[in-house]
C-alpha cells in the first residue's frame, strides 16, 4: 500500500477531489451500461407475459361463451 | 457508356442552372456570414486577418454542408433516381456527373470568388491563389463526402439538420489542411505540402466515396 | 467451423450462448476491473511529474482504447449485415453504438478532470481529447441516423454504410488532428514525447484495459439478447421463456 492512511488515500496530495471523481463518474456509468440491459430485459419479459395472460383470458372467456351458447 | 453519362451530366447542370437563384443561395450564404464575424469578432483588421484562413474555410464547409441536402431529393422525389438505380451502368459510375456538377455549382464557384471575400477579411495577398486552390480542392472531398450523407437520408422527411450531424465530422482533416494551407502561406511557408495533402485526399474520396453514395442511394431507395 | 456459423444465425442459440457467457464473464470482468483500480489507485507510486492524478489514466486509458475498438466492432457487424445480410451482425451492431458512446464520453470527462490539475483548465485541445470528442459524434451520427429512420432494416443498413465510411476516415481524422496539434501546441505543455512507463505502473494499466474490453464484451452481450427478445417476441421459444420465467 502507497499511502500511509486511510485519510491519506481520500486525499492523494491534493489531487484527490479529482481522482475520486474521475473514478465515481466512470462507476456510474459503467452501473449503467451493465444495469440498462437487464432492466429493459425485465420490462420486456412483463409485458410479453402481460400479452401471454390476457391472450389465455381472452381464449377462456370465448370458449366459456361457444359452451353456453351450444 | 460515355454518352449516357455526358447526357446525364448535361442534364444536372441544366438543371441546376435553370434557377439561378438556388445558384447564388450559397453564394450570399457566404457572404452573410462573412459580415457576421467581423459583427461578433470586432473590426479590427489584426484579428480579423489573424482568423481570416479559418473563418473562410469554416464558411466555404457550412455553405457546402447545408447545400449538400439538395443533391438528391429532387430526383428521389420525382422518381428518375428509381430509374438510375435500374440502369445497366454501375451506379458507381453513374453517381460521378452528380458530384460534377454539385462541385462544379458550389465548390467551385465559391473558390473563385473567395478572394473578394477574402479582402473584406483583410487577409493577406499572399493567401489569396492558395486559398483558392485549395477550396477547390478541399470543396471537391466536401462535395464527395457531402454526398454520402445526402444518399444516406434522402428517404427521410428532414434531412438537413441530420446531414450536418453525419458529415462534419468527416469534414475535419480537409478544414484542418486547408485552413493550414492558407495561413502557410500567408506566413511566407511553402503551402505546396498541403496543397497535396488535399489532392491525395481528393483522388481517394472520388475512388471510395461513390461506392458508399450508390450503396446509401440503394438504401434509400429500398424504403 | 460451418456449423458454427450456421448456429450463429440461429437467435435461440445465440440467446442461450451469450447467457452463459454473462454468467462467468461478467463477474470476472468486475473482478478484474476492481482488482485493477484498486492496483492503480493504492499500490503504485504516483507519477513524480503530475502526482497523484495520474492515476486517472486506469480509467481514461482504457475507456478510450475500447471506446475506439467498439467503433470497429460496430463497423465489422455492419459489414457483415451489409454483404451477407446476417441478421445477428445488425443486432450487433446496434448493440455496439451506445456502448462505444458511452465509453467515449467516459474517456472525455476523465480527460477534462485529468486535465484540471495537470494544465489548470477543464478543456484543452489536445490532440488526443479533440480525437475523442470527434468520435463521440462519429458514434452519435450513428444512433441519430438510426433514430430518423421509420424502416429499421434499412436503418441498420444505412448506419453499416456510415460506420465504414467512419471507419475509413477515422485514421485519417486522427492521423490530421495529431498533426494540427502539433503544429500549434506551445512546447510549454509538451510532456508526452517518448515518455516511458513504469512497468509497476503498467501491470494494473493492462489489468484494468482487458477488464474493460471484457466489460464491453458483456454490455454488447446484454444488449444483444434484449434485442433478440425484441425482435422474436412473436416466435415459439420466446414465447416458451418467457412462460417459465424470462
Amino acid at each position: 500500500m502507497y499511502f500511509d492512511s486511510f485519510q491519506a488515500a481520500m486525499a492523494m496530495g491534493g489531487h484527490g477531489v479529482y481522482v475520486w471523481s474521475a473514478y465515481g463518474i466512470t462507476a456510474l456509468v459503467i452501473a449503467q451500461l451493465v444495469l440498462w440491459p437487464s432492466a429493459r430485459k425485465k420490462r420486456l419479459v412483463a409485458e410479453l407475459r402481460g400479452e401471454q395472460r390476457r391472450r389465455a383470458g381472452a381464449s377462456q372467456e370465448t370458449g366459456q361463451s361457444d359452451r353456453e351458447s351450444s | 457508356m460515355g454518352a449516357f453519362l455526358s447526357v446525364l451530366f448535361r442534364r444536372q447542370l441544366a438543371l441546376g442552372l435553370r434557377r439561378p437563384a438556388q445558384l447564388l443561395n450559397p453564394l450570399l450564404f457566404f457572404a452573410l456570414v462573412v459580415t457576421l464575424f467581423p459583427l461578433g469578432l470586432g473590426p479590427s483588421t489584426d484579428t480579423l486577418s489573424a482568423f481570416a484562413p479559418g473563418i473562410l474555410w469554416i464558411v466555404a464547409l457550412l455553405a457546402n454542408m447545408l447545400g449538400v441536402d439538395s443533391l438528391f431529393r429532387s430526383d428521389f422525389d420525382d422518381g428518375s433516381l428509381d430509374q438510375l438505380l435500374l440502369a445497366e451502368q454501375p451506379l458507381y459510375l453513374l453517381v460521378f456527373p452528380y458530384l460534377l456538377v454539385h462541385w462544379l455549382l458550389s465548390g467551385v464557384i465559391l473558390a473563385v470568388v473567395s478572394p473578394l471575400f477574402a479582402l473584406m477579411l483583410s487577409l493577406p495577398g499572399e493567401g489569396m491563389l492558395v486559398l483558392t486552390v485549395t477550396l477547390l480542392l478541399g470543396s471537391g472531398v466536401m462535395s464527395v463526402l457531402g454526398a454520402v450523407g445526402a444518399a444516406l437520408t434522402v428517404g427521410l422527411r428532414r434531412g438537413g439538420m441530420l446531414i450536418a450531424l453525419l458529415v462534419a465530422p468527416f469534414y475535419v482533416p480537409v478544414l484542418i489542411f486547408g485552413s493550414a494551407a492558407v495561413r502557410a502561406a500567408v506566413s511566407g511557408l511553402d503551402a505546396l505540402p498541403y496543397v497535396a495533402l488535399l489532392g491525395a485526399m481528393l483522388s481517394f474520396a472520388l475512388a471510395l466515396g461513390p461506392l458508399a453514395v450508390s450503396a446509401g442511394l440503394r438504401i434509400s431507395a429500398d424504403t | 467451423m460451418w456449423s458454427f456459423f450456421h448456429k450463429l444465425g440461429s437467435p435461440p442459440w445465440l440467446y442461450r450462448i451469450s447467457g452463459s457467457i454473462l454468467r462467468w464473464l461478467l463477474p470476472l470482468a468486475v473482478l478484474g476491473l476492481v482488482v485493477g483500480v484498486l492496483w492503480g489507485l493504492l499500490y503504485t507510486a504516483p507519477d513524480f511529474r503530475q502526482g497523484n492524478s495520474y492515476r486517472i489514466m486506469y480509467i481514461h486509458v482504457p475507456a478510450a482504447v475500447v471506446a475506439l475498438a467498439g467503433y470497429y466492432v460496430m463497423a465489422i457487424a455492419g459489414a457483415i449485415n451489409l454483404i451477407w445480410r446476417m441478421k445477428i451482425a445488425d443486432v450487433a451492431m446496434l448493440a455496439a453504438a451506445p456502448v462505444g458512446a458511452a465509453l467515449t464520453f467516459v474517456a472525455l470527462v476523465t480527460g477534462a478532470i485529468w486535465g484540471k490539475p495537470t494544465w489548470g483548465t477543464w478543456w484543452v485541445w489536445d490532440a488526443r481529447i479533440t480525437s475523442m470528442l470527434i468520435l463521440l459524434f462519429l458514434y452519435l451520427g450513428v444512433i441519430a441516423l438510426y433514430e430518423a429512420y421509420d424502416n429499421k432494416t434499412a436503418a441498420s443498413r444505412a448506419c453499416a454504410v456510415l460506420a465504414l465510411v467512419g471507419t475509413v476516415n477515422i485514421p485519417i481524422i486522427y492521423k490530421s488532428v495529431d498533426w494540427w496539434y502539433s503544429l500549434h501546441q506551445p512546447a510549454s505543455i509538451k510532456f508526452t514525447g517518448g515518455s516511458t512507463i513504469d512497468p509497476s505502473m503498467l501491470y494494473p494499466l493492462l489489468l484494468c484495459i482487458v477488464s474493460f474490453y471484457a466489460l464491453f464484451t458483456c454490455a454488447l452481450l446484454a444488449n444483444m439478447r434484449v434485442a433478440i427478445l425484441d425482435r422474436e417476441r412473436r416466435t415459439g421459444w420466446v414465447q416458451r421463456l418467457v412462460e417459465e420465467g424470462g
